[in-house]
Formats: C-alpha cells, sequence, structure tokens
C-alpha cells in the first residue's frame, strides 16, 4: 500500500506528497495532461518537439540543466500519445532548486528562436535515428494509419512526418503552452526525504503565484468501430519476414483492460507462454514471437508481432497465429496458467514499487487517470480476473473484422 | 512573490559524506564466497550465481555464451518448458548472460517464493543437458537476429571499433559471425559447462529483504558444488594499424555511426579515477562539453556521449554518436576540438564544481536501494578492488584540480592516439 497526502492549490495545480524516509533523494514529478493525441493532425509530433524545447530555457532562468546539476540533480522526460512527464531525483536538501526551476518553466518558457532551431534539428536526428536508419522502422507508422482512421492515435508521437516537426514556428510553440502547460492541467508529486510541511510551503511559495490558465477540455473524434478486416503488404530491403497483427482493445478505465492485460501475459512473456512455445519452439516458424498491447488511455491495440524464420511461408505462419488464437477463443485457460500471469504481475508490481522514482511516477498518472488512489487498487483488479473472463475476452478481441494485418516482406531474397 | 531570478541555497553535494553501506561476508562449506545485502521496503530478492566461464575462458567463439544461454533449455529431468513454467508460476525472473570474464544466472522474486526456487537453480548448474534441439533453434534464431542488426550502423560500428583496439582474437574485440553459429557443437559446449558450471568457481551475491534462513538454505543447494578454481590465461590485445576507417554499410544510410576511442589502462590505474571526472567533462553526462556544443548548440545528434569501458583487464576511452550524414566530419572536428581544449585551457571553478556536484549527487541517488548497493559491492569484488576504491573515487571527486584535469587531458586525448570510425 503506497501511502500519500494530496491537496490543491488555488490555480489548480494538483499536488501529491509521498514519504520515504529510507532514501537520502527527493523526487519531482510534473506529468502535464497532454501529448500526442492532443496534437493537429497537421502539426503532428509536436508535444514531443515541445518537451525538447521545455529544456531550453524559462523566463527567469536562462538554464534549466546547469542549475539542477550544481545541485547534484539528474531529470529527464518523455512524451507518449497519451501525456507528457518530467521528473528529477536530487539530494532531499537541495529540494528548493527542484520547486524553483519546474515552476519558472511552468510560469512561461522563455521563448527562445534560437533553441527552437536547435531542437528542431535534433528531434530530426532522433526520428531518423529511431525510424528511418533501423530495419523495419517505419511498421508502426504504417500500422497505425491502418489501424485508426478518425482518432489521433493514427500518428506516433514522434510525428507523422518530418516536414511537420521542420515547419514548426515560434508562434505555435508559444500557443500550444498556453494551452495545455498551466497549472490546472498538470499534476505534481513530490516523494521522497521530506516532510509534508515543507512541501506545502515549498508549493505555494513557487507555484501559488501561476496564473491557472483555462482548463482544456479533450475532445477527441472517437474512432468507430472496425467492420472489415484490414490488410497491408510492405515490401523493403530486410533481412527477414515479418508478421503484425493489431486488434483494437478498450481503453485503460474499462475493466476489460485488465483481463487483456493478462491475456497478452499467457500468449506471450515468458519461456512458457503458448506463441513462444507452440511457434519458435515446437513449429518453429517464428525466430521471435511477441503479443503485448499499447497500455494507451484511450482505445488501444492489441498486439502480436514475429519475425518468420527463413524459407517459411507468410500463409503458413500465420495460419499458424490464428490458431493458438482459435484454442484461446475455444477453451478455457486452466487455472494454472492464469494464477501464473497473475503472479506475474504481483511480482512486477513490487519490482516497480522499489524505487521512490517509480512510485511517483505511477501516482502522477493514476491522477492524471482519475485517481492517485488507483494505484493501490491494481493488484485487486487483477485478481478478480476469471478462466471465464479470458475466453470471453478472447471471442471478443480476436475478431477478422476487428483486425489489422502487415506482412512486412524481405526484398532481399 | 519569491525572486525567481536568485536560485534556492543548495548544498554542495561535495559536501556529502557519502557511505557504502557494508556487505555481508560468509562462506559456505565448499568454500563458495556469498556476499549479502540486507535491506530494502519491498519482500524482494534478487540472487546472482558469478561462474568464471566468460569469452575469456572459451576455445572457440560463441561458445561460453551459447552454454550460457542454454542453461534454461533442459535438465535430465525437465524440458526447457517446464523449467520456464516453473520460475514464471512464482513470478519471478530467471535471466542468464554471458559477459568477458564470468558468466552469470540472475533470479529476482519475491522473498516468500525462493524456497521454491533455488532447488532449480541447483539442477541447472548441475544437471543440464543442453539439448541438441535446443541448440539448433538457438543457431537458427541467433542468425536471423544477427541478420537484422547487421543492417543497423550502430551496431556494425560497435562491433568493428572493439576490433580497432584489442584485435578479432582477443575477447574484448572478437564478435559473432553467421558462420560461429554453424559451427557449435554440442559436445563442445557439454564440457564446456563441465568445467565453468558444474565443476567452476563460483560467487554468489543476494541483495533485498533476505528470508533468515537464507544461509542454510544456500548452504544446503549450492554448498557441496566442487567450486574448483579455474586457470585464467592470457590474452594479449592486437590493435589495429590503420587509425581512420570510414565504412559503408547502407548506401541509402541518412545517418552516419561515429566512433572515436583509444586503449586505456583498467580501474586499478592511478590515472583511472581522474580520468572519471575528466570524461564526464568531456561528454559524461548532459551538461557535458561534447553534449552542449554538439547536440544543444548545433543540433547535429539527437545524443553524444564518451565514457570507459568497464572492462576488467583493459578499459579503453570512447566517444559514440549517430549524426546525419551531411555533419559527419563536421561533428568529428568538434570532437577534436573539444579535446584540444581541455589540454590547453584550464577548467574554470564553477564548470569544475557543477561536475563533482553532478558526479556526487549521481553516486548519491545510485547507493538507493539493495540492488544497487550489491550491485557496486560485485564491481568492487570482481575487479579485485577494496571499498577504498568506493572512498578513493569520492575523494577524486572532491579534490582534483583544474591543473590535474589538464594534465590529463594532455596525456589522454591527443588526437593522434585515437581511432576514428564512421559507419554509414
Amino acid at each position: 500500500m503506497i501511502q500519500f497526502e494530496r491537496f490543491t492549490l488555488a490555480n489548480g495545480l494538483r499536488v501529491i506528497f509521498h514519504q520515504d524516509l529510507s532514501t537520502p533523494m527527493a523526487v519531482m514529478n510534473i506529468m502535464y495532461d497532454v501529448g500526442a493525441r492532443d496534437e493537429d493532425p497537421g502539426q503532428t509530433g509536436f508535444a514531443h518537439l515541445f518537451e525538447h524545447l521545455m529544456f531550453g530555457g524559462s523566463v527567469n532562468v536562462p538554464s534549466y540543466d546547469e542549475p539542477l546539476q550544481m545541485a547534484g540533480g539528474e531529470n529527464n522526460a518523455y512524451t507518449t500519445n497519451d501525456l507528457t512527464n518530467y521528473y528529477i531525483q536530487l539530494p532531499a536538501d537541495n529540494l528548493e532548486t527542484a520547486f524553483w526551476l519546474e515552476s519558472d518553466r511552468m510560469l512561461s518558457l522563455a521563448f527562445d528562436e534560437k533553441s527552437l532551431e536547435t531542437q528542431r534539428k535534433v528531434v530530426c536526428e532522433e526520428f531518423k535515428e529511431h525510424y528511418l536508419t533501423k530495419p523495419y522502422g517505419d511498421v508502426w507508422h504504417k500500422m497505425r494509419e491502418l489501424a485508426y482512421k478518425k482518432h489521433p492515435y493514427r500518428w506516433m508521437t514522434i510525428g507523422k512526418e518530418l516536414s511537420h516537426i521542420e515547419n514548426a514556428k515560434l508562434d505555435d510553440v508559444k500557443n500550444f503552452f498556453f494551452k495545455h502547460y498551466r497549472p490546472v492541467n498538470a499534476v505534481m508529486v513530490v516523494a521522497g526525504n521530506i516532510t509534508l510541511e515543507k512541501v506545502k510551503t515549498l508549493a505555494e511559495k513557487w507555484f501559488g503565484d501561476i496564473a491557472a490558465g483555462s482548463e482544456y477540455k479533450r475532445n477527441l473524434p472517437q474512432e468507430p468501430e472496425q467492420k472489415e478486416e484490414r490488410k497491408l503488404e510492405i515490401k523493403a530491403n530486410v533481412p527477414l519476414d515479418a508478421l503484425y497483427k493489431c486488434w483494437h482493445m478498450p481503453g485503460r478505465l474499462d475493466r476489460r483492460y485488465y483481463i487483456i492485460d493478462l491475456l497478452t501475459d499467457i500468449l506471450s512473456g515468458g519461456g512458457s507462454s503458448r506463441l513462444y512455445q507452440s511457434l519458435v519452439k515446437e513449429k518453429q516458424l517464428f525466430s521471435n514471437i511477441e503479443c503485448h498491447h499499447f497500455g494507451s488511455t484511450d482505445n488501444g491495440l492489441v498486439v502480436i508481432e514475429g519475425k518468420l524464420v527463413k524459407g517459411i511461408k507468410m500463409e503458413e505462419a500465420e495460419k499458424a497465429v490464428e490458431e493458438e488464437l482459435e484454442k484461446m477463443k475455444g477453451q478455457l485457460v486452466s487455472e494454472t496458467e492464469l494464477q501464473k500471469v497473475k503472479n506475474k504481475t504481483e511480482s512486477m508490481i513490487a519490482f516497480e514499487d522499489m524505487s521512490v522514482m517509480s512510485r511517483a511516477n505511477s501516482l502522477a498518472y493514476y491522477e492524471i487517470l482519475g485517481d492517485a488512489s488507483w494505484m493501490n487498487f491494481e493488484l485487486e483488479k487483477y485478481g478478480s480476473v476469471t478462466t471465464e473472463d479470458i475466453l470471453q475476452e478472447s471471442r471478443a478481441i480476436f475478431r477478422n473484422t476487428n483486425c489489422n494485418t502487415i506482412h512486412y516482406l524481405s526484398t532481399t531474397n | 512573490m519569491p525572486d525567481r531570478k536568485q536560485a534556492p541555497e543548495i548544498v554542495d553535494a561535495v559536501d556529502f559524506d557519502l557511505r557504502l553501506k557494508p556487505v555481508e561476508k560468509y562462506s559456505l562449506d565448499n568454500g563458495v564466497e556469498v556476499y549479502a545485502v540486507n535491506a530494502g521496503a519491498e519482500e524482494v530478492l534478487s540472487l546472482e550465481w558469478v561462474f568464471f566461464g566468460g569469452n575469456w575462458q572459451e576455445e572457440q567463439n560463441l561458445v561460453a555464451a551459447t552454454t550460457n544461454f542454454l542453461l534454461r533449455n533442459g535438465t535430465s529431468q525437465k524440458t526447457a518448458f517446464q523449467i520456464n513454467e516453473h520460475f514464471e508460476y512464482y513470478g519471478s525472473y530467471l535471466n542468464r548472460a554471458c559477459y568477458n570474464e564470468t558468466a552469470t544466472l540472475t533470479l529476482h522474486c519475491l522473498t516468500k517464493h525462493v524456497k521454491e526456487l533455488l532447488p532449480v537453480v541447483r539442477e541447472l548448474i548441475t544437471d543440464s543437458v543442453l539439448p541438441q534441439e535446443e541448440l539448433d533453434i538457438y543457431k537458427q534464431n541467433m542468425k536471423q537476429r544477427l541478420q537484422v542488426n547487421l543492417k543497423k550502423s550502430d551496431f556494425v560500428a560497435g562491433r568493428m571499433i572493439d576490433v580497432c583496439l584489442y584485435g578479432e582474437k582477443h575477447p574484448y574485440g572478437k564478435f559473432s559471425k553467421a558462420e560461429d553459429f554453424d559451427a557449435l557443437n554440442q559436445e563442445q559446449l557439454v564440457d564446456f559447462y563441465k568445467q565453468y558450471y558444474q565443476q567452476g568457481k563460483l560467487i554468489l551475491f543476494v541483495a533485498g529483504r533476505l528470508p533468515a534462513d537464507l544461509n542454510s538454505l544456500l548452504n544446503q543447494y549450492f554448498g557441496d558444488l566442487p567450486n574448483r578454481s579455474n586457470f585464467t590465461k592470457t590474452i594479449i590485445e592486437e590493435r589495429g594499424t590503420e587509425k581512420k576507417l570510414r565504412i559503408t554499410n547502407d548506401i541509402n544510410g541518412v545517418q552516419g555511426s561515429i566512433r572515436i576511442a583509444r586503449p586505456f589502462p583498467n580501474r586499478h590505474h592511478p590515472d583511472f579515477l581522474k580520468v572519471q571526472v575528466l570524461n564526464s567533462l568531456l561528454g559524461g553526462f548532459f551538461g557535458s562539453r561534447l553534449m552542449s556544443n554538439i547536440r544543444e548548440d548545433k543540433g547535429y545528434t539527437y545524443g553524444i556521449h564518451s565514457y570507459l569501458y568497464s572492462h576488467v583487464q583493459q578499459s579503453a576511452w570512447l566517444v559514440s554518436t549517430e549524426v546525419g550524414t551531411d555533419v559527419c566530419d563536421a561533428t568529428i572536428t568538434e570532437i577534436y576540438k573539444e579535446m584540444k581544449d581541455l589540454r590547453e585551457e584550464l577548467v574554470d571553478e564553477e564548470e569544475l564544481l557543477l561536475v563533482r556536484n553532478y558526479m556526487m549527487g549521481g553516486i548519491l541517488g545510485d547507493l538507493d536501494g539493495p540492488f544497487q548497493i550489491i550491485s557496486r559491492w560485485k564491481n568492487i569484488i570482481l575487479n579485485d578492488l577494496t571499498e577504498k576504491y568506493f572512498y578513493d573515487a569520492i575523494h577524486t571527486i572532491k579534490t582534483i584540480s583544474a591543473e590535474e584535469l589538464r594534465q590529463l587531458a594532455q596525456k589522454y586525448l591527443q588526437e593522434e592516439d585515437f581511432y576514428e570510425l564512421v559507419v554509414v
């Protein structure tokens, strides 16, 4: 059970305090309720580019990184399709440095032309490094476009194309900031070897006078139910054929999410999982195969992806995958098999909760989802899943008309 | 209203009194050394079995790595599936890894399950059969994975720079080729397994919330293994003669992988810890000179880093980055410019204090939790160092002078001593 306290500043900033006296460190985690799904379709990649700009200096503090390093701290950030998160770890004695730095950039960025110019280039290199130069690097761009027709999950956080990033203007940056980076759209977690009193005082002192801003009301186009099976063939200079299949699944707040999470663990996620045992070890059709899901807040995707053993025909490999899914739809998994993936989940949570940084991140995440205390009920929710649930959900998800398939074929043969 | 132009007071991290939590050391009946750190809030454990059967000991490429990989793939009593099912049923993670000097089995589990898991770990150490069929699947899949990796310029660059530094025959320089996988046979693996696992030397590292009877459990399951010391052979590196290499891996590549590296002695050398500070300045963290210049000022790359290899016998000092093909040469020029600057100019006190504080803060954060503490100890023990190394490192960070750093730069950051490699 993770203990915490919650309070809200007059400007709407939600603050969560979590004490851990066993560490000499403190953590500040600020999560903004904005991700790539909130972008304009003509300006994709913006939430992520913006994350880079957050390190380009703020209105009163020209350099963000230097004073933090001077205080013995480290920081980083990430952007997903759903949210943007900034985190700092530093010696607890120097906690106020984190308040100073984070509050100033929530107050206002410096909006420096040179910083924008540089970070545009940096992000373009990141785009190239991760998506253009890697074999199969474009597959998730293509898959998102295939599976989503309306919902903004149809592009990746890095952006739909390089030109969207290259064309970003300083005015766009300002508008984005004042729309999304307001206290009312953020959750701040302060954790570690500190007291509630100190956090309250510092929060009031540094964040209290920041204008609330207007609440961002998310109103995204919902993805209509898929009615037909979708397929795409890609031919590229890659060494091996690969199969990618995705099915729509419910969002993070649906009870079915927990069932599907366990279901994907039964299929893959260890040397005794079904797909690995059957398709890699027994039939030797794939050199590797995985099943996972996107973990998205809105309706997400279940994924099965694998690379075929050289010489195996795509049709044969795909048929074998479908046979495994038919088994999931045809008969109950055993109680032992279900218990196995529940046990795995239990220990995964215990290992995650070891680090104060990870606890702070989870508290912020659940608060953005709706309530930080949900973090303490996850295990219970997984625990309540039955073998009958797994059967029903397999039938609901693994339907052809819910399925998107990419055959990624090697041209080097 | 706070004065936002004014940074809050800080405690300089250099003033912290950092202590490494002691490790408890004892021996099993057969002399196997156990190092234990009992700490942590969660009821979890990490156990690591370290064998001295790394790449260094093998006579033929990939024998050590393959033997290590197949440890989980079958005993005379259990199939690979049954072994995996057992560990996974208890929500535990059993991993194996092969390094240059050592090869390991690592178990992460909830403390309450350790009793069910240790007997099977013993079975893997004493009774693995390394089945032919498992070997065949492994060869096939690893060759395929290699094919994919060879398409990546960073992968190719990583292999090539190690060949420059150590030579293709040295454990630190050799790399896997498809024909090496083809040449593997089960008999060799079984021999290697006998020599380095069944009968080899073992050291155990355990950390987390340790159950009271852990010592007797470890003795019960591992206290009767032969634990014989293995002979370690000397292998001399054969460095490349060509200093500048340009390789085209993909004619349509949009990025080049740059690796600039020089040989460097190991942790026992008196300059090693001092150079860690110089390395931080050069490219060891986000505020470093290389990152500030090449990423934050010029935008040539998503990241640029420099670091010292953690090899036991012979280290190397490396600068590594991926940049647009049009700016490869410009990047290399800037890297050498930064080295020259460190040779010629004294670092100012403010920048030096920043690096000191950053490094101290890093160590403080890094000592957080039992797994981090045991990993520090493991590093000390496997490199044949003592606790003093930890305190020397802190002393060096706190006291090294700008003048000393310049002298070290003059000694080690000479352009002509570096191998320079670009793979597109």
